[in-house]
C-alpha cells in the first residue's frame, strides 16, 4: 500500500498543482496514461469544490486529500471543512442529480422543446470562482467519469469527504493495449 | 502548460484558438478574450480547441457565458473539437446540446453560412 497525503490552503491556484500531485501519483501507482485524464479532472473538480466550499465556510482551514493505491485500486478522498450538502445536488433517487437535470438542459420530458440556454446562468456574477454554473456541476462531472464515487460525512462531523476509486487491476490490460498500439505507431 | 490563445478573422467569424489547459487557472483570460471580442462586435465566434489539453468545468462556465453573451447580440459561438476526452466532458454534461461541436474551423465556417 502506498499513500500520499496532500494538505493545501483553499486558494483556486492550487487545485492545478493538486491535480497533477494526483496524476504523478496515479501514473506511479500504475494506473496508465489513458486514465490518467480521467483522474485529473474528477480530482481537479473535487479540489475545487472543497476550496469553494472552505472559502465560504471556513477560508482558514486546509483542503486535505489523501491518495492511496493498494490491491489493484487508486482512491483518491477529498475533504473540506463544509456543512453538510455544500455544492451537493441530490438527486430524486437519492443519488446525485446528474449534469444535465442540474443544468436544467431537459431530458425530453419535463421541458419544453426550447432553448435550453436560457436555463444557464450567465458569469457576469463573480460568485464560485467566476463559474457560469450551478455549485454542484463539480460533482455532477465527478459521477459521470467514475464509477465509484462515495459523498460522507468526516468522521468528525465537520465537513464532506469526496471519495472516488479507480479499479486499477482492469485498467493494467486496456493500458498495455494501448501502449502495444503505441509502440507500433511509429509517427509516435 | 499555460493557456495560449489567438484570433483570426475570417469573413465575419472570428476564430479563437485556444490551446493549453482551461482550468480555474486560466480560465478568466478565456473569458476576458470572449468579453473583449464582443465588445468590439464580434459576435460570431468559433472556438478551436483543437489544442486543449485540459478542460473544467470552470471552463465549460466561461464557454457558456460567451454563448450568452453572443447570443444577446444574435450572434453564435461554435465548437471545434475532435479529442474525445474533451468531447466526454460536454456530454456528460449535456453541453452537446448548446453548442454547436465541429470537427474542423471549415465545417464550422460553412455551418454557420
Amino acid at each position: 500500500m502506498s499513500t500520499v497525503e496532500l494538505r493545501f490552503a483553499a486558494l483556486p491556484g492550487h487545485v492545478r498543482t493538486a491535480r497533477r500531485i494526483a496524476m504523478a501519483v496515479a501514473r506511479r501507482a500504475g494506473v496508465p496514461t489513458g486514465v490518467l485524464d480521467e483522474i485529473g479532472i474528477a480530482v481537479g473538480e473535487a479540489c475545487l469544490r472543497a476550496v469553494n466550499v472552505n472559502r465560504r465556510r471556513a477560508p482558514e482551514n486546509l483542503v486535505e486529500v489523501q491518495m492511496t493505491g493498494v490491491d489493484g485500486t487508486f482512491t483518491v478522498a477529498v475533504a473540506d471543512s463544509g456543512e453538510p450538502g455544500d455544492d451537493v445536488a441530490p438527486g430524486p433517487d437519492g443519488g446525485l442529480l446528474g449534469a444535465p437535470a442540474l443544468l436544467d438542459l431537459g431530458t425530453g420530458d419535463a421541458r419544453p422543446a426550447g432553448d435550453p440556454l436560457t436555463a444557464l446562468p450567465g458569469d457576469q456574477e463573480p460568485g464560485a470562482a467566476g463559474s457560469a454554473l450551478p455549485p454542484g456541476i463539480g460533482l455532477a462531472l465527478i459521477e459521470g467519469l467514475v464509477d465509484d464515487v462515495q459523498i460522507r460525512r468526516r468522521p468528525d462531523g465537520v465537513g464532506t469527504v469526496v471519495t472516488m476509486t479507480w479499479d486499477t487491476a482492469t485498467f493494467v490490460g486496456s493500458g498495455l493495449e494501448g501502449d502495444m498500439a503505441t509502440a507500433g505507431n511509429p509517427a509516435h | 502548460m499555460d493557456l495560449s490563445l489567438t484570433t483570426r478573422q475570417e469573413g465575419d467569424h472570428t476564430v479563437v484558438v485556444v490551446g493549453g489547459e482551461i482550468d480555474v487557472y486560466t480560465a478568466p483570460k478565456l473569458r476576458e478574450q470572449l468579453i473583449d471580442l464582443v465588445s468590439a462586435g464580434s459576435y460570431h465566434l468559433v472556438v478551436d480547441m483543437e489544442g486543449v489539453e485540459f478542460l473544467d468545468s470552470t471552463g465549460l462556465g466561461v464557454l457558456v457565458g460567451g454563448l450568452k453573451r453572443v447570443r444577446a447580440h444574435d450572434g453564435s459561438l461554435r465548437l471545434v473539437c475532435t479529442q474525445e476526452r474533451i468531447l466526454k466532458i460536454f456530454r456528460i454534461t449535456g453541453l452537446t446540446k448548446v453548442f454547436p461541436i465541429h470537427a474542423s474551423v471549415e465545417e464550422a465556417l460553412s455551418a454557420s453560412d
